[in-house]
């Protein structure tokens, strides 16, 4: 039977998404403008269905390291909040990436720095591909531009994590978050069974049972030379994900002079650029990161020997340009162009960025 | 086709419900949508405004420069939207909400006395169905059978037997709407 198309927001999608998944444990605590996936797991009450635990925290802390117990023990959690509820739970993502956990973590960005404002922004970017928590360590970093890949990159999301025994973060905005869109929502499967954890993971703690050795979780290792080990453990894991999981979508790149380079929801109305440069008849071409990290460095490498200038469009003070820039290395112009605070960017702004610090420029 | 619409005025005239009735009509056609509220602290008396975007092709940005059609309900949205109607596009405005006169000349302008239809029909309620007639009435981009599944769909079911007050709203918005 195929699925029904439903008009959601991105929020609820996540939501709805999450329950079919066979999510075991979803553990969060309200903020704007993430507050429905909360709300919608309470009205859906899924542990009637099939046992989901669903659990308002007294804090952020106290979630992620609820994720951290339950990633521990092999189940499938996930956590989601904003800005700066994610700023809190930087100390329990660093631990659960010392301890090779996996898990799903959700942020809706808003205007930051500090409490900020609860409109749209990408100021997050830094924060989470660069670490945010202390240590060497890398998150899974995907930027969803649809309420459709919301609900897509719960499962995606999920998948990599346990591939790698590593936190994934999906990394969004209020725009995405707060607008309704059509969504076909992923089938509903089963959670797994205490016996499926076991044959999967079988690192994961889950109790005495006879005959088997216990596991012990930890990111603490009191030896250098062992903590060493570990770490270049984690960034041989870092590399192969690099080779292997890089995800990007072009847009009117193949004869494209100029290159718009933006991700989520700064992507889509980078669309909208693209069609109205088109119709200007100017050549123009978008290129969309959807993991940011791993960053399609090799791509934007590439195509600076085909573009005569690159915009880096972000609803932030510039951070994405900083990987992009690298990536170019300085082969073409890059420029960055952007809004702050929550307030966001229309395509006609972007267009005269274009011209002035790119176009007009050569 | 494309419609690209704002829908604003002050928090509590049901701005964004209208707005949702008018993407779930919308979907039941088999349109592409999109429903981008402001979402800042409104509520009764705050400004608030959404973008509805009712397309045949994929949509790509929920944000706009400019659109085809504003539904304008008080006078700070006036301010804001009149000049970002399209050349040849329709404002459509509540008469009560606004005092100041409308400048543009390259528009077409309707005005609907929604507010005191509502007085009238003692339900201040269905103000917001009531321009909805009126827009379906200068602009028919959905049939009125979608219109009311598309009701049925964003209202709850307890809220069912509203409907047809609702729909009697709608009609009588589609005879209220004058020229100006």
């Amino acid at each position: 039977m195929t699925e029904e198309i439903k008009l959601m927001k991105g929020n609820e999608a996540i939501a709805h998404a999450a329950i079919r998944y066979g999510t075991d444990g979803y553990f969060g605590y309200p903020i704007t403008p993430q507050s429905e996936i909360l709300e919608t797991l309470m009205a859906e009450m899924p542990w009637k269905k099939n046992g989901m635990v669903v659990l308002q925290a007294e804090s952020e802390v106290a979630a992620i390291n609820m994720i951290y117990g339950g990633a521990a023990s092999g189940k499938r959690v996930m956590t989601s909040s904003s800005s700066p509820g994610i700023s809190l739970k930087q100390e329990g993502i660093s631990y659960l990436a010392g301890a090779d956990l996996p898990c799903l973590i959700v942020n809706i960005m808003r205007g930051g720095p500090g409490l900020g404002t609860i409109q749209p922004s990408q100021a997050d970017y830094f924060q989470t591909v660069k670490g945010g928590g202390h240590g060497d360590y890398r998150l899974i970093t995907l930027a969803p531009n649809s309420v459709q890949e919301m609900a897509d990159f719960v499962t995606l999301g999920f998948d990599l994590a346990f591939k790698y025994s590593n936190p994934c973060m999906i990394l969004s905005d209020g725009i995405i978050g707060q607008m309704m869109e059509k969504v076909v929502l992923p089938p509903y499967r089963e959670r797994k069974s205490e016996a499926e954890i076991r044959k999967e993971s079988p690192w994961a703690t889950q109790g005495k049972l006879k005959g088997n050795k216990p596991n012990i979780i930890t990111s603490l290792e009191l030896d250098p030379e062992i903590m060493e080990e570990n770490n270049n453990r984690f960034q041989a894991k870092y590399r192969k994900i690099e080779e292997t999981e890089v995800r990007y979508e072009e847009f009117h790149c193949a004869d494209a002079e100029y290159l718009l380079i933006a991700f989520g929801s700064s992507a889509r109305i980078c669309q909208k650029v693209v069609e109205l440069a088109r119709e200007e008849g100017m050549k123009l071409g978008l290129l969309r990161p959807i993991t940011l990290w791993p960053f399609p460095t090799k791509v934007i490498a590439e195509s600076a020997n085909k573009v005569k200038g690159i915009l880096s469009v972000e609803l932030n003070a510039g951070q994405m340009v900083e990987d992009v820039r690298l990536a170019v290395n300085g082969k073409v112009r890059v420029e960055h162009f952007g809004r702050l605070g929550g307030i966001v960017f229309t395509p006609d702004e972007i267009l005269a960025a274009l011209k002035e610090k790119i176009i007009n420029h050569e | 086709m494309k419609q690209e619409i704002i829908i604003a005025g002050f928090g509590g005239q049901g701005v964004l419900s209208m707005g949702k009735i008018l993407a779930y009509s919308g979907l039941m056609e088999g349109k592409e949508v999109s429903w981008m509220p402001s979402y800042g602290p409104e509520q009764r008396g705050g400004t608030a405004n959404v973008t509805v975007i009712l397309s045949d092709n994929p949509i790509s940005s929920p944000i706009l420069n400019e659109y085809d059609i504003a539904i304008i309900l008080n006078q700070p949205s006036l301010d804001k939207f009149e000049s970002k109607v399209k050349p040849g596009g329709i404002l459509l405005y509540d008469g009560y909400g606004i005092h100041g006169k409308i400048k543009r000349k390259d528009i077409n302008v309707y005005r609907i006395d929604a507010m005191d239809a509502a007085t009238e029909m003692k339900n201040d309620k269905v103000f917001n169905m009531l321009i909805l007639g009126g827009l379906l009435k200068v602009e028919p981009m959905v049939k009125l059978e979608n219109v009311i599944l598309g009701l049925k769909k964003s209202l709850p079911e307890r809220h069912h037997k509203l409907l047809p007050m609702n729909e009697a709203a709608i009609k009588k918005g589609m005879e209220i709407i004058q020229k100006v």
